[in-house]
């Protein structure tokens, strides 16, 4: 290690010799010399930690362009980078497609607050679903109990902790809303986070910085920060993966609920509604007029969280009885 | 005449060179205090430095954020130092528009404050991301500028340009005199003035950033960009006094008597609006009631239970109360410990009330009613600590090159033999 790593925080050019300076300038010109020195070793020593980093991160990831960027090729090239990646870190095998929009499609999600129970099926089901991490037990849903007879969140719980369903309680299972104006792609400084043609808001997660200003502005607590690295077991990822939703996401990048993209796009259902033992759960394509989703939204006097705010969510809830 | 030009050019291209290498020399000789003070300065960024190379490898894990409370300590002081920026250039607002000729010399001392408090804005954000590598998606033209709809590219935007014009400001004056040569008004006062709007164009951006989210019912207030303003027209100013006064006392610095009456002028009256804001804001808050008024009641008063903020916030209130009595008090002007002790309070009120005041009960509690407190970690203070001691440095490199401007003693910055040297030379070509 030497000098010359890193930006100096000391003075590192000397005076020139002949410069004219205050009294003894060979001596002090040395002593700056010496100062500038150890005060650019001490900073190289200081950041000596992200060496670390440094070698963990790939110049090709460095690099990346923006998704919507990249090309077929490209595209391939970074999908096989990553599955490298996963291999390497987790010793996973896994497979990570990339999942376009399918054209006349509209995804919206309706929850039945009647049937809906509590039970916790969905936030497991992501969790396991989305390769969380597994320290944190994260997932993207919340679900909130709630008292009967108001619709104040401030008044509901998220840490309950008994069996249910508790009497006189009803239970609202919170996630990304899917808002058609959505303040946090506005927000996002570098476009990593934009609203796909089939309503799905996405994150670029190897385009994020970070900054998690999409964080605060998201009226529905839908979105995540990866703090640290995830921790999952290789026997325990997921290896059906996509690159806009449920691949292992970086350290430092923000990431949220994607209707299961992987399986939606491909005609399946969320994993959360496939977990739901209530039935509570209703998902699908609101242009196609024989969908249940299009039933529910006729049918039903559903609502939508925070309505005054103006996002527009595509999802819904509604009351029985 | 193309050969007079040229000639001009080349004279440039030599001189300023020289230029830097006087300034840099000047900015690094000094007496034993000076180094003691900076190699402790160097000290403090260097934890910092090591703090923050922790956290990125470790992720932000090593913060006391949460996806509740999801900016912290880095985001209130980058917030807080917006204001001191801004504030800084409070100083040529009397001196350009009324014309106050005394206080023009003064002037590039606001500027250099503004661009010391610059540089730690830019750090605070940078240390903020959790992907500080990923930075060049952020430049325009080879990043994805999410241009103009996100606040945060056009706070992106003004900053670095209020950066550059006060750079260009400080530079070009500094310049002028190591040249012996009057500045061209046409070269700076255009930018001084332009510079004036920009102040109050990075606060109000600032604001925007938090006024403009619906989900946030603290910060979704119109009032928000005003008292932005009006609390850097405090804490700005502030700083000055106390930064002259230091200067008098180390660096000899005579103490301009005039200019430190105009900010105490300017002082009094801001200060006292923008208490007035704090109290209209507090009073809709709480007398309209409802769910939007429980991030102000947990920052006030505590919300079921919790209540960490609550010590903090009223210290806030008391020393920003303290200030205006103090700055009020007839002998304000004459007696220095009773203004230093008026700038002081007003300036770690406003910290509080601004930083950690301000962002932290904007996520108390969530968007879904949760309630999770926050507290900086060791790390977060570190690096905090670490932004600040450098600024301090770039601040004192800074004023040593202007210090010999400013107190008339233009032969230590260039020694007149060398001087009359190049320009014979200059002339002999």
């Amino acid at each position: 290690m030497t000098e010359k790593k890193g930006p100096p925080t000391g003075p590192v050019e000397s005076n020139p010799a002949n410069e004219p300076g205050p009294a003894d300038p060979s001596r002090r010109t040395a002593l700056k010399g010496i100062g500038a020195t150890l005060g650019a070793a001490a900073f190289a020593t200081a950041i000596s930690p992200l060496r670390n980093l440094a070698e963990s991160i790939s110049a090709e990831e460095l690099m990346q362009k923006h998704y919507k960027e990249l090309d077929e090729d490209e595209k391939r090239a970074v999908l096989n980078r990553l599955e490298e990646e996963v291999k390497e870190q987790y010793g996973a095998e896994v497979e990570i497609r990339d999942h376009a929009p399918i054209p006349g499609t509209k995804f919206a999600y309706a929850i039945n607050l009647s049937l809906c129970n509590g039970n916790g099926k969905c936030v497991e089901a992501c969790h396991k679903e989305n390769n969380h991490d597994r320290a944190t037990n994260q997932s993207y849903i919340r679900v909130l109990e709630m008292p009967a007879g108001t619709m104040d969140m401030g008044k509901g719980n998220t840490t309950y902790d008994h069996s249910v369903p508790a009497k006189d309680k009803y239970y609202m299972p919170v996630q990304c809303q899917q808002c058609d104006e959505p303040p946090c792609t506005d927000v996002c400084p570098v476009q990593a986070t934009w609203k796909d043609d089939d309503g799905i808001v996405v994150v670029d997660y190897n385009w994020c910085i970070g900054c998690r200003y999409c964080e605060a502005a998201c009226p529905y607590h839908a979105r995540r920060f990866n703090w640290k690295e995830p921790e999952i077991p290789a026997e325990e990822i997921n290896p059906v993966q996509g690159y806009l939703s449920n691949r292992v996401r970086p350290q430092g990048v923000v990431e949220k609920c994607h209707f299961c993209l992987h399986k939606t796009r491909e005609g399946k259902l969320p994993a959360c509604l496939e977990a739901c033992s209530t039935g509570a759960r209703v998902f699908g394509n609101i242009l196609d007029p024989d969908s249940e989703i299009r039933w529910v939204l006729e049918n039903k006097r559903v609502f939508v969280l925070k309505e005054e705010l103006g996002t527009k969510p595509s999802f819904f809830y509604f009351f029985d009885k | 005449m193309s050969n007079e030009v040229s000639a001009t050019e080349r004279q440039h291209w030599l001189s300023y060179p020289k230029f830097l290498v006087r300034a840099f020399s000047v900015a690094t000789d000094g007496p034993f205090s000076f180094y003691a003070w900076m190699t402790a300065l160097t000290a403090v960024t260097l934890v910092g430095a090591n703090a923050w190379a922790n956290q990125v490898t470790q992720g932000m894990i090593t913060t006391g954020m949460t996806d509740h409370v999801s900016w912290g300590l880095y985001i209130a002081n980058f917030t807080f130092m917006v204001g001191v920026a801004a504030g800084g250039v409070m100083m040529v607002i009397p001196a350009y528009l009324y014309h106050d000729k005394k206080m023009h010399d003064v002037v590039i001392l606001g500027e250099l404050l503004a661009i010391a408090a610059i540089v730690m804005c830019l750090l605070f954000v940078t240390v903020d991301l959790g992907r500080p590598d990923r930075f060049w998606h952020l430049i325009p033209g080879i990043g994805k500028f999410n241009f103009p709809v996100s606040m945060l590219t056009w706070d992106v935007i003004v900053l670095n340009i209020y950066l550059l014009l006060n750079l260009h400001v400080c530079g070009y004056l500094l310049y002028m005199r190591f040249r012996g040569e009057e500045p061209n008004p046409r070269w700076y006062v255009p930018f001084v003035l332009l510079s004036i709007v920009w102040a109050i164009s990075i606060h109000t951006v600032t604001a925007f950033l938090y006024s403009g989210l619906g989900g946030r019912p603290l910060w979704n207030s119109a009032l928000l960009a005003p008292r932005f303003l009006a609390s850097a027209f405090v804490s700005g100013p502030a700083f000055i006094i106390i930064t002259m006064f230091a200067m008098h006392k180390f660096a000899g610095l005579a103490l301009p008597a005039g200019p430190i009456r105009t900010l105490v002028k300017i002082i009094r009256v801001v200060i006292l609006i923008n208490l007035l804001m704090l109290v209209s804001e507090v009073f809709t808050e709480f007398y309209s009631g409802g769910a939007h008024t429980d991030s102000a009641r947990y920052l006030f008063l505590g919300l079921h239970g919790y209540n960490q903020l609550v010590p903090w916030m009223w210290t806030a209130v008391g020393l920003n109360l303290a200030a205006a009595f103090l700055f009020l008090h007839r002998k304000a002007m004459d007696s220095a410990p009773l203004l230093i002790t008026g700038c002081v309070f007003a300036f770690l009120g406003i910290w509080i009330e601004k930083g950690m005041g301000l962002i932290i009960p904007g996520f108390i509690p969530s968007t879904l009613h949760e309630i999770v407190e926050y507290s900086p970690s060791l790390i977060e203070w570190k690096v905090s600590a670490g932004i600040w001691a450098f600024g301090l440095m770039v601040l004192t490199v800074a004023l040593k090159i202007a210090l010999p401007i400013l107190a008339g003693r233009t032969e230590e910055f260039l020694p007149a033999s060398s001087k009359s040297a190049i320009v014979r030379n200059r002339v002999g070509e």
